[in-house]
């Protein structure tokens, strides 16, 4: 995500209501796709993506009285779209947010079953929110800590821990299933 | 768990489930979809009404709190 000009930014929070409309509509613009990518990361589906960042947009056209162009508006529009995404997880029920067939990854291990797939994909959704958003960007994206915990608004170390927690109880519940990872 | 452990997990969910590919784009401009939203709800919150409810759960909780002070604890336990 790039952020905008100071000019920009300044008329987003206190221009003109004229001045506010187009700086925000341009801000849509520049941002709309870093956003949308960002959402659809954590809820790994198109279209609750799209809606999603809307959503993000929306709360962001009511929150601008509290946004300060001196910090940006990459890192919070990212810590709204984060919040608006962790909220849609908390309500969406797990069966929703699967597709009906979990794609293989072109290096996926032959010795790994398209069935063990499905179980662990399964069982990740069986996690509290707040972690299974950790371990998605930190683990499964593969992103920085920093980054996650800035999204997040925890700490680095905050961010560690959810991810062992979410990988210890995923790795729990596998074996129940009967699966040794 | 240890080191090997974690790391063997962490390669099975990234095949579980495959990172998204990189700088995705929506399928559509989501403009015309923000424009709607936009023109549906009112920009702001109604604010005075939040301002006097609020007012009126906070002297309900310290009258209530005044009258039961063994409820103190608990209200501090769920902040």
């Amino acid at each position: 995500m790039q952020d905008g000009s100071s000019g920009l930014l300044n008329a987003f929070r206190q221009g003109s209501p004229e001045a506010f409309e187009a700086a925000f509509e341009t801000l849509f613009r520049q941002h709309q796709r870093a956003v949308y990518g960002w959402i659809l990361r954590i809820v790994r589906n198109p279209a609750t993506a799209e809606d999603l960042t809307v959503e993000t947009f929306w709360r962001i056209y009511r929150a601008r009285g509290h946004f300060e162009p001196s910090r940006g508006f990459e890192g919070w529009a990212r810590r709204i779209a984060t919040r608006a995404a962790l909220d849609w997880l908390r309500t969406a029920r797990p069966e929703t947010e699967l597709p009906a067939e979990t794609p293989a990854p072109a290096a996926a291990d032959p010795a790994v079953s398209a069935e063990i797939r499905r179980k662990i994909a399964e069982a990740f959704q069986q996690l509290a929110p707040k972690l299974r958003i950790a371990a998605t960007l930190a683990v499964i994206e593969d992103l920085p800590h920093k980054d996650v915990a800035e999204a997040l608004g925890i700490s680095v170390a905050a961010v560690k821990l959810r991810v062992f927690r979410a990988l210890r109880l995923l790795r729990r519940d596998l074996q129940q299933q009967g699966i040794t990872p | 768990m240890n080191t090997h452990d974690e790391d063997r997990l962490k390669r099975l969910l990234q095949q579980a489930l495959p990172p998204v590919e990189s700088d995705p784009e929506p399928g559509r401009d989501l403009w015309p979809a923000m424009l709607r939203r936009l023109d549906a709800r009112p920009a702001a919150a109604p604010l005075r009404f939040w301002a006097w409810f609020d007012a009126a759960l906070l002297a309900g909780l310290a009258a209530f709190a005044a009258l039961v002070p063994a409820s103190i604890p608990v209200f501090l336990y769920y902040l």
